[in-house]
Formats: structure tokens, C-alpha cells, sequence
């Protein structure tokens, strides 16, 4: 996997994580894709799972408040 | 006899639990007392162990025993305290061994509330008659929000159960609070004023939220604007008003209701640990998902390689081989015929070459003459008299002159020599 497929993975949200996977997943199982196509769709299968619960793991809520003039204004919620 | 004074007719006294009885069932049985409110003042309040609740309802001029049966007490909304002006509803009657009459009392509201109703049910109306409140403009809630927009009180309960049920369920959201007073004269306003401001930070999702209280408390969630603005909203709303049994306009305006603002916050996120075992199910299927298919592609590998065996071009040459080694054989085996014909073949000529070879003939008494260069005499023209010859005898040469020279008779030339 190339760096730049790396750094892409790395800038998904949960959400598209889990649809790609979901695809990713399908596709592995419903279709006969060739070896290099089959690893190629399971090493992104991997990165995607890794990124989906790295993201799960690592989550920490962000709370801001919205102040008069419409700024927002981080939080320390603890 | 019509006009005697009644005491002077003889009559059976009644005993005071007949007359308390009669009286009872008169006053049961009055349409006005059967179903009544009453507005007035709270005093001499006792709440027993019984679990039975009664005080006196006062104004300026007049009291009115009342009682709370338990079974109502529970379900009433606020606590009770001596000076409150509430309205009560219940019927009147007769406390026979008392002798007194009080109010039973099935439902109290703070005083005002009534009017606050009407005014709630008249509001209700009018905005379910534009459609604000049609079930096909609620909209679904996405289910993975990332920015979750909060309007609540910043000091309430509320929001602290809104922060705690998000950060345990799904930490991966932005919360953006967006501060407004949640009562009172100025709470609309700020409510709309902490809505407009949500929508612009491009929000996933609000909720609107307040913890419980009475119906004027909520009020400023029945409030017109507040419940445009919900209906309006280009983002979904959730709304957390109260407690179970709260209603607020707010709630038929919003996109879902949901009992607390707990429940809110629940509602608007999915839960992480059943977010952590659907991608461990994901995961689970990917892997067999991979092994599926390189088992798959083992077998069909296999089958193809045994296809290629059996279509090998080592098959090919090992049969070609076999040819080549037949053939061979052959070849050989005409060599071999080949060469015993030549050399039998070859002994023939020797034997014919060996009955031409010319020394053979000397040996039976011929000689070949020869001129001292070395050329064949065949015939007399070739010497002269006095000539030296050589001689070929079958054991060795004799070198001879020429004495004399005669030609042969022409008939003696005709005989000839046979070999």
C-alpha cells in the first residue's frame, strides 16, 4: 500500500471507514476478484478496520461553546 | 292541617350518620361538585406516613378541606408547600364521621396553568392545522453524527447528562453548545437566537434540551417562535424537554422526541460498543472473506495445474521421443543391412578387382614392357631397334635392348590373346 493511500486512509471519517468496509467485505465475498485484486481489496479491508478502530479507541468528545458574537470557544470538559 | 307548623307533625328522628349519609349522597349526585376545580391557597399542609396528603385550601375570605388519596399523590408533578396557589380538581363530599365536607382531589396544577393549557391546546391547534407537525416532515437522524449542536441551559443538569451520554456512547462527535436560558421572559429568544447560531457552524444534528419542571416552567418550549424555528430547522432536531410525561409543542415540532435529554443524547448517536463489535464482525468476515477466496483460488490453481500435466509438451516429446527412437532403430538396422550388402558387395569387386590386377596375369608367364620413361609398350611402333626396355616379370624387372622388330601376320593378330 502506498504512502499516499496511507495518508488518505488516515483522513476518513468512522462513518465512510465502515461504508468502504462494508463494500470492501461484499465485494470479497460476492465476487471473484483476481489474487492481486482479492489481496489488494484485503490489505484495504485491514486499513480500514485499523483506521475504524483506531478512531473508536482514540475517540475523545470535543465540546465547544458558541459564544455571542457566533465564535466558538473550546471546553475543558473533564 | 296544610297549614300547621311542621314540628308539630310527629316524625322519627334521623341519626347523624343518616343525615351525614343523606347529605353524602345529595352532594354526590350534584353534576357542579361531582367535577370541579377549585383555585386557592395551601395551608395546613400534613403529608402522614399513610401516604395520604391533606391540607386546606384557603382565599382571603373562606377554606375548603381537601385530600389527596396516595394513589393520586404519586402522580403528582410538583411537591407541595404551604402558600402555593394551585388549582385543584376532584369532586366534593361528605366526611361522614367528621361531619365535614371536603374537596378529593385527583389532579392539582400550579394556579395559572390552566390558562397556560388553553393556551398550549389553542397554539397546538392552530400550528397542527398548518401541518407543523405532519409525521412527513419529520426527517431521520443521521446515524453517524459528527457535529451534534446543543441548545440547553450551560448550568443545567441537563446538559451534563447530554455531555456524559455522548462522551460514553459516541466520543467521536463535536458537541457545539450553544448556550441559552431554558426560562423565563428572555428564553425564546434565546432558544431561536442559539438555533440560527447551530445552523450556521453546519451541524449534523441539534438538540434541543431542558430537565424537568412545571408547564410554566417549560413554557418558553410551547412558545410559537421556539416551535417555528424547531419545524423550520434545515438540520434534524431532537427534543429532550422534561421528563417522560413532559409534552411541549417543541416535542411535536421536533424530528424526534425523546422522553429526557438523555434520552435525547442517546437517540442522536449510535453506541460505540456496538459500533466496536460490528467492525469486529467486519473484520471477522474479512478474514474469511480473504481465506475463501485463496482456497478458492488454490483449488482452481490445482485444477488448472493438472490440466497443464496432462496437455504438457514434455507428453508431446516423450511421444516424439518414442518416434525418434523407432525411427532410429530403423535407421540402424538399414545401416546394418546396408553395410553387410556393401560389404558384400565390396568382397565381389575385390574378387573381380583381384582377377583384373594385372600382376596376377604375370604370374601365369605374362610380362608388361615398359620404355625406360616409364610408358606402356603395347605395340612395335613404340621401339626402335637397339632401344632399351624395362620388364615387368611377376617377381621382379629385367631391364632388355631391342634386337629386332616384327610385326605379327594380320591372321595371328585376328586370334588375339584371350586375357
Amino acid at each position: 500500500m502506498s504512502k499516499k493511500k496511507d495518508q488518505e486512509i488516515d483522513n476518513l471519517l468512522y462513518e465512510q471507514c465502515l461504508e468502504e468496509l462494508e463494500q470492501v467485505v461484499t465485494t470479497l465475498e460476492n465476487s471473484q476478484p483476481s489474487l492481486e485484486e482479492a489481496m489488494a481489496l484485503f490489505e484495504r479491508g485491514q486499513a480500514l478496520a485499523k483506521r475504524a478502530s483506531s478512531l473508536l479507541e482514540q475517540a475523545e468528545l470535543r465540546v465547544q461553546v458558541i459564544t455571542g458574537q457566533g465564535e466558538l470557544t473550546p471546553t475543558n470538559e473533564e | 292541617m296544610e297549614d300547621l307548623p311542621l314540628f308539630l307533625i310527629p316524625q322519627a328522628a334521623l341519626s347523624v350518620s343518616d343525615l351525614n349519609r343523606y347529605l353524602r349522597e345529595i352532594i354526590e349526585s350534584d353534576e357542579v361538585l361531582r367535577d370541579v376545580w377549585v383555585q386557592g391557597e395551601i395551608s395546613n399542609l400534613s403529608t402522614p406516613g399513610s401516604g395520604h396528603i391533606y391540607f386546606t385550601l384557603k382565599d382571603s375570605a373562606a377554606s375548603l378541606r381537601c385530600v389527596i388519596w396516595k394513589t393520586n399523590a404519586f402522580r403528582l408533578r410538583q411537591s407541595l408547600a404551604n402558600g402555593q396557589l394551585v388549582e385543584a380538581h376532584g369532586y366534593i363530599s361528605i366526611y361522614e364521621a367528621g361531619g365535614q365536607y371536603q374537596l378529593y382531589i385527583d389532579s392539582l396544577r400550579l394556579a395559572g396553568e390552566g390558562a397556560l393549557f388553553q393556551e398550549f391546546v389553542r397554539l397546538k391547534n392552530k400550528l397542527e392545522a398548518e401541518g407543523l407537525f405532519d409525521p412527513q416532515r419529520k426527517r431521520p437522524i443521521p446515524p453517524f453524527p459528527q457535529r451534534i449542536g446543543v441548545v440547553t441551559s450551560p448550568t443545567g443538569a441537563a446538559l451534563q447528562d447530554i455531555l456524559n451520554t455522548l462522551k460514553r456512547r459516541f466520543p467521536l462527535a463535536e458537541v457545539l453548545i450553544a448556550p441559552a436560558s431554558v426560562q423565563g421572559e428572555a428564553a425564546p429568544r434565546e432558544i431561536i437566537a442559539g438555533l440560527k447560531n447551530l445552523w450556521t457552524h453546519t451541524v449534523d444534528l441539534i438538540l434541543v434540551a431542558r430537565g424537568g419542571g412545571s408547564l410554566e416552567d417549560l413554557w418558553a418550549f410551547n412558545d410559537e417562535g421556539v416551535v417555528r424555528a424547531v419545524a423550520g430547522s434545515p438540520v434534524p432536531v431532537i427534543s429532550g424537554v422534561g421528563h417522560e410525561t413532559d409534552f411541549t409543542l417543541t416535542d411535536f415540532a421536533a424530528d424526534v422526541r425523546a422522553p429526557t435529554p438523555t434520552g435525547a443524547a442517546m437517540l442522536a448517536t449510535p453506541d460505540i460498543t456496538e459500533l466496536a463489535d460490528t467492525l469486529r464482525q467486519y473484520a471477522d468476515r474479512l478474514n474469511s472473506a480473504i481465506l475463501t477466496n485463496l482456497i478458492g483460488m488454490k483449488r482452481d490453481l490445482n485444477e488448472v495445474y493438472t490440466r497443464l500435466e496432462h496437455n504438457s509438451p514434455i507428453n508431446q516429446v516423450c511421444s516424439q521421443q518414442q518416434t525418434v527412437d523407432f525411427l532410429q532403430e530403423r535407421l540402424r538396422q538399414a545401416q546394418r543391412t546396408q553395410i553387410i550388402r556393401q560389404v558384400g558387395w565390396l568382397g565381389t569387386l575385390r574378387a573381380r578387382l583381384t582377377a583384373l590386377d594385372p600382376m596376377a596375369v604375370l604370374g601365369r608367364g605374362y610380362a608388361v614392357v615398359r620404355t625406360q620413361d616409364n610408358r606402356l609398350i603395347s605395340r612395335i611402333a613404340q621401339v626402335a631397334v637397339d632401344q632399351a626396355v624395362n620388364i615387368r616379370l611377376s617377381d621382379g624387372s629385367v631391364t632388355a635392348k631391342v634386337n629386332s622388330i616384327r610385326p605379327d601376320e594380320p591372321t595371328l593378330r585376328q586370334g588375339g590373346l584371350d586375357e
